[in-house]
């Protein structure tokens, strides 16, 4: 027997570490797995509908055949405008509130609050929009009313992970540069902005995604079950007007629309989850590109 | 001398700019709380309405024509029941998969696991919904004796589906925040890697992973499309877990549209979105002290 060779009670003990590391990798198939039936099935049943007719036709018979270019494009029109209106608002209050807030007690509060406000569930964002701007501000249930609540329900978050990234900084590159000479806005513009430019980003397009997901804020505000528009139009809806979205539509096929065919649903699921891990995935490669420039 | 008078000019104009966003978005985002608040505030004169009523009945007659009730305890049965038994689920599976990457995987698979948590984490609510739906509804059927498959147990898998992507990148970043020194303290002793889990990591994660706890806790409690659409809109106290119920969310969802402004339904759903807030800012308050106690460790 060699000098090296596990004894009795070592090989227990690697043997136990082996089950302890059976087990766990069980448990995280049992997430993962799910994940995939869940996917697989949905791909499986989508099939049958999955063209690109699908995508740029629009639904007729009652939603009950035909595609869904309104809902895409409405999708598109509610998650460009409030991103339109919640990025760059979110990333200068967050610059406010990391750069030139002091640390008062007040400071301190708004900020719990604003980390706190990112866990607020969506219906109460879509109260919110329903009391203040369908029906408070006179706005309607339009794609005005829909993108606002939206950028309002983004923004909290947005101003969380930009200041995340802009904290993880060093305060050191800030002092470095105002021994320079440069101001409180060149350090930021100089400096710390194209520090923390990867996780900025990231933050933004994760809520993009989060946009073009969410149905409970916009059923109430600005989406419909059904709006007719010329196909294949890239403009079709005016702000004014209410507008149609893959997540509502997806709702509405699969609750409220009898005798619907099983693959227009399953496909209009598929798109929805294509498009937010396509989002997604620009995330991951824009944050992964620009940290290895970085170093 | 005029370029630097011009640069110190557009500076002022810049750091104004930042001010005033810093402040109205502060405003717009605590604002909702108040808003919400005021429109639930009329209830308090109202002769038809008491807020024991709203808390501890279980009667939610809102379109009644002869005795209108708004009690909500049914609904808050039904959403504690959903979220606890989704936890009891997603608990323990998240804390064991968050153990498995950060302790028992190598780097690289490690990489792409956290990138597929990060696309389960993704997945918009409503299709989940879908899925419990079609896919969940149809395998309780089949398994169990329920005649329907909508119901609180389809809910809390699909709840807990979605909150254990929090819980595991956020226990996996409590265990990542634990110094490499406490492991090969407990390595050079002759422990396992499993003992090193058990003894070192776990009590020194204790608070971050409380933290993972209450967030994934606070994301399925705030849950509505999915619950919506798979739990099956009965209102009643849940008795088994095959019973429909129905959560405080799905009802402000389903009653929301057909509810005329400023009605005393109306001001009742807002009271029940200000019940939500409070719930969720309890949640997330807590978790965010665990986390800041264990930075400070």
């Amino acid at each position: 027997m060699s000098r090296f060779a596990a004894t009795p009670l070592v090989q227990t003990k690697l043997r136990q570490q082996a089950a302890a590391g059976f087990v766990f990798l069980g448990m995280l198939a049992c997430i993962l797995l799910p994940l995939v039936a869940i996917l697989g099935d949905l791909l499986w049943k989508a099939a049958p509908s999955l063209s690109w007719d699908f995508l740029t036709s629009a639904p007729t018979h009652g939603m009950r055949e035909g595609g869904v270019w309104p809902a895409f494009i409405g999708t598109l029109y509610l998650v460009t405008l409030s991103l339109a209106v919640a990025a760059p608002i979110g990333v200068l209050a967050a610059v406010y509130l990391t750069e030139y807030a002091r640390d008062t007690w007040y400071n301190r509060a708004v900020n719990m609050a604003v980390l706190n406000l990112a866990g607020v569930p969506s219906i109460v964002h879509a109260l919110f929009g329903l009391g203040a701007f369908v029906y408070g501000a006179q706005f309607g249930f339009s794609i005005l009313s829909a993108s606002l609540t939206l950028a309002i329900m983004t923004m909290p978050v947005i101003i969380a992970s930009t200041r995340q990234a802009l904290l993880s900084v060093p305060h050191s590159f800030r002092e470095a540069c105002w021994n320079l000479g440069a101001s409180r806005w060149q350090t930021i513009q100089v400096i710390v902005l194209p520090n923390a430019i990867s996780g900025i980003l990231t933050g933004i397009i994760l809520q993009v995604s989060r946009a073009a997901g969410e149905t409970a804020p916009i059923m109430f505000t600005g989406a419909v079950f059904y709006k007719a528009i010329q196909p294949g139009t890239l403009f079709p809806y005016a702000l004014d007007e209410q507008c149609m979205a893959l997540s509502m539509h997806l709702y509405t096929l699969s609750t409220q629309t009898p005798g619907v065919a099983d693959s227009i649903p399953n496909a209009t699921a598929v798109l929805l989850v294509a498009l937010v891990f396509l989002v997604n995935s620009v995330a991951i490669g824009v944050r992964t590109m620009l940290r290895s420039r970085g170093r | 001398m005029k370029g630097r008078r011009w640069r110190k000019l557009r500076e002022t104009a810049i750091e104004s700019l930042i001010r005033v966003c810093g402040i109205s978005a502060t405003i717009f985002v605590v604002g909702i709380f108040l808003f919400v608040c005021r429109e639930a505030l009329p209830l308090w004169n109202n002769d038809g309405f008491h807020i024991t009523e709203f808390l501890f009945s279980e009667q939610w007659y809102p379109t009644s024509d002869i005795t209108k009730r708004y009690g909500v305890l049914a609904m808050i049965a039904g959403t504690f029941g959903v979220t606890l038994l989704a936890m009891v689920m997603a608990v323990p599976l998240g804390m064991g998969a968050a153990i498995y990457i950060s302790e028992f995987c190598a780097p690289r698979p490690r990489e792409i696991l956290k990138v597929l948590v990060e696309l389960l984490a993704a997945i918009p609510s409503v299709v989940w919904g879908f899925a419990g739906l079609t896919i969940i509804s149809r395998l309780i059927v089949r398994f169990t004796n329920a005649d329907v498959g909508v119901n609180l147990l389809n809910g809390a898998v699909l709840l807990a589906l979605m909150s254990v992507p929090i819980i595991v990148s956020l226990a996996e970043d409590a265990f990542k925040a634990v110094p490499d020194s406490y492991r090969e303290a407990a390595l050079a002793l002759g422990a396992t890697r499993w003992q090193v889990t058990w003894r070192v990591l776990l009590p020194a994660a204790r608070n971050g992973l409380i933290a993972a706890v209450l967030l994934g806790f606070g994301r399925a409690i705030g849950e509505t499309m999915a619950v919506l659409m798979a739990t099956g809109h009965a209102i009643n106290i849940p008795g088994s877990v095959l019973d429909p119920v129905r959560t405080l969310t799905a009802n402000i969802a389903a009653e929301l549209g057909e509810a005329p402004e400023r009605s005393t339904h109306y001001q009742v759903l807002f009271l029940t979105g200000v019940l939500l807030f409070l719930i969720t800012f309890l949640v997330n308050l807590s978790a965010g002290l665990m986390i800041r106690r264990e930075r400070r460790q």
